[in-house]
């Protein structure tokens, strides 16, 4: 069950690298926050009662809050819908199967405990970290970057949840809130660079260099 | 317990004060009240070190303790805040035309986040502190409110953020190290080093994630990439917050990870990665300082300097710890007058550029000398504290008879030195056309004491090291030689 949700998730990273629609890759990201947070009630581990809320607040803040505040600046800033990317589709999909390719080879080499033997998680996380981090660096709107850092976000949640579940309740619900305060102040820059440069285009932002 | 308390309360409600104060000009006043409270606080949270933690409530998780490390760093990022939040008022009161509730919100929260990092001993906490730090600076950067400003603060952002997230990876692959060696997860330093050697290749990969992570927050090259922009954009006093304080409190954490790393049996590989992204670091900063003419980029690769200074230090191991800490200390204290002074210049001149700037001395007097004599510290010239600190770490260097790393450090501080004359002096000295600055702008008591404080600190620390500290320095190296990540608990 939790191999089958992994493998879930690594599609999900090239629907995210092969969505066009700003609004689409929102939503695929959520929606791999969701997929992702549901794994500790997957686990099959004891959860208790304090578990089992903190997996639905994860839920909560990964598959809609965040989420909808990215939504809703997008749409209050009206900005075109397509993606733009910096490299071509298919270019991005081919480096997605490349760093999933990668991420499996670690995977392997990696000497994982024995209740761990054969898990994706490994796999799958650092497959996550690096699609974030292709959305991150190849895309050229902050609204995608801010969705980029959301999909890295979520491929590190994997690693914590599947193998270290010892994380304290008081550090996961520290991280969680990181999380959100992050993209919120994400979401107001980005009100400020659409307002001084009337567009999310970070190609806009090159005043800076040497 | 009151005084660690405070440390971290004090700020919060500062910040809260500081909210609801409707007036633009009084508001300002919360940052001196708060610096001396928390400088009180931290002293007497250090000084009340030695007696018994261990009735400690707040103690008893172990989350939460001021170690001798973790107070150097306290007391440097207490006294810089100090510095900067007696300058600010001044300042302020020249910028009366932007509003400044979110500046010294984020200000006061910042210094909350900082000081919980310095105190923490779990690397999750630690990990969450800073970030939140980092994002409390977030703010701060784009006070200008031009599109400049606000380009450094997505670039500080999204750089800053993704670092983080790859060291809060790192923290999680050694929590696994110790489960994928059987042990149990526990992310105290003490736990973890409890245990001794653990996996090699997970310690490794951590360790390197962990580097990349806060070596991007300390300005570490090639992670450096948002802090020409950052510095160069933030108004004066946040730059000097961010150089002194943000930089220190994420060498902290980088050190507290190194200290670790070493007993989880991987001390050697570290050193390596070390070595190399501090040298690095000088190489790249000495480069980019040549013909800079930006003179708060400058500051901002001066400070990629130090951080590779700092960080050459960490690889030589305890043996140069003491050197490492007071150049840790000399360097944030520096960096304040260096960012105060430059700030008035820029202000002054309304623009931060040579040619444009030229005979500051001649508009500026107070301000430009100031900057003079903080370059002359920030590049270690004695009598400074920068300059016993460069020469430690040199001392050391040779000690380890790591001769290549003593002659590449050595070669790195000439040319640096030289190519931040040639802009400071070139800025400084001279023939100026400018218009003598409105009375507002000029040189004024309220905006020079200051800079002149941190100078003088940093003058006191190359003189005469204060027993206390120098104990501390002690303390802290004694800790990490024989891997006592906690001492002993009654």
């Amino acid at each position: 069950m939790v191999d089958l949700l992994l493998a879930l998730v690594m599609l999900l990273n090239f629907a995210l690298l092969g969505s066009g629609r700003i609004r689409v890759l929102i939503r695929t990201a959520a929606l791999q926050g969701m997929v992702i947070s549901a794994l500790p009630l997957a686990l099959g581990h004891e959860l208790g009662l304090r578990g089992i809320v903190l997996a639905l607040v994860a839920l909560a803040v990964k598959g809609i809050l965040v989420p909808a505040v990215l939504l809703r600046a997008f749409d209050k800033l009206a900005i075109k819908r397509e993606v733009e990317p910096f490299i071509g589709f298919v270019a991005s999909l081919l480096l997605c199967a490349l760093g999933t390719g990668f991420a499996v080879l670690i995977g392997r080499h990696l000497p994982l405990a024995p209740e761990h033997a054969g898990s994706l998680a490994v796999a799958a996380s650092l497959a996550t970290v690096m699609a974030g981090f292709l959305l991150l660096i190849t895309r050229l709107k902050a609204i995608t970057q801010a969705t980029g850092y959301l999909v890295l976000e979520n491929g590190i949640g994997i690693f914590g949840l599947t193998l270290v579940g010892g994380v304290p309740f008081l550090v996961e619900t520290t991280l969680l809130l990181d999380l959100v305060a992050g993209v919120f102040v994400m979401v107001i820059v980005m009100n400020h660079i659409h307002r001084a440069f009337t567009t999310l285009d970070t190609r806009q932002l090159t005043a800076l260099k040497e | 317990m009151i005084a660690i308390a405070l440390l971290l309360a004090a700020p919060v409600l500062a910040g809260l004060v500081a909210m609801l104060v409707r007036s633009n000009a009084k508001r300002p006043w919360v940052l001196p009240a708060l610096g001396v409270v928390h400088v009180a606080a931290a002293l007497a949270a250090i000084a009340g070190r030695a007696d018994g933690h261990a009735h400690d409530p707040l103690v008893a998780s172990l989350w939460i303790r001021l170690d001798a490390i973790g107070s150097v760093v306290l007391l440097t990022l207490s006294v810089l805040f100090l510095i900067i939040s007696w300058y600010a008022p001044g300042y302020l009161a020249a910028r009366s035309e932007r509003p400044n509730r979110l500046l010294i919100v984020c200000s006061c929260l910042f210094l909350a986040l900082a000081s919980l990092a310095t105190l923490s001993q779990h690397l999750g906490l630690m990990w969450a502190a800073i970030e939140g730090a980092t994002l409390a600076c977030a703010p701060m950067i784009y006070f200008n409110h031009n599109p400049r400003s606000i380009e450094a603060t997505w670039k500080y952002l999204m750089v800053g953020g993704v670092g983080l997230a790859l060291a809060l990876l790192g923290t999680f692959f050694l929590a696994y190290a110790a489960i994928a060696s059987g042990k149990p997860v526990e992310l105290t330093y003490e736990a973890l080093a409890a245990h001794g050697a653990l996996s090699e290749p997970w310690v490794r990969v951590a360790f390197v994630l962990l580097l990349v992570g806060y070596g991007t927050k300390m300005g570490l090259a090639p992670l450096h990439t948002w802090k020409p922009d950052a510095y160069g954009e933030a108004i004066g006093f946040v730059g000097a917050l961010l150089a002194g304080g943000m930089t220190s409190v994420a060498v902290l954490a980088l050190a507290r990870v190194v200290g670790l790393v070493d007993l989880l049996g991987q001390g050697e590989f570290a050193r390596q990665a070390l070595t190399v992204m501090g040298l690095l670091s000088m190489a790249w900063a000495a480069a980019f300082m040549i013909r800079q003419t930006d003179i708060k980029r400058m500051l901002a690769y001066s400070s990629v300097e130090h951080m590779g200074i700092i960080a050459v230090g960490l690889a030589l191991g305890p043996v140069a710890l003491p050197a490492v800490l007071l150049h840790l200390v000399g360097n944030a204290w520096a960096k304040s007058a260096l960012f105060l002074s430059a700030g008035n210049i820029h202000r002054a001149f309304a623009s931060k550029h040579i040619p444009a700037v030229s005979g500051a001395i001649l508009r500026l007097p107070v301000s430009a000398s100031l900057f003079l004599i903080g370059f002359l510290a920030a590049t270690g010239t004695p009598p400074f504290s920068l300059f016993l600190s460069e020469l430690g770490l040199f001392k050391a260097a040779a000690a380890t008879a790591s001769w290549w790393t003593a002659g590449i450090f050595l070669a790195c501080l000439v040319v640096i030195f030289i190519g931040f004359s040639a802009t400071v002096v070139a800025a400084v000295l001279g023939d100026t056309d400018a218009p003598e600055p409105e009375p507002l702008l000029g040189d004024s008591w309220r905006t020079t004491a200051a800079p002149f404080a941190g100078l003088g600190l940093v003058l006191v620390l190359g003189l005469w090291l204060p027993a206390p500290l120098k104990a501390l320095f002690d303390e802290a190296q004694e800790d990490a030689r024989h891997g006592r990540v906690l001492e002993a608990q009654p």
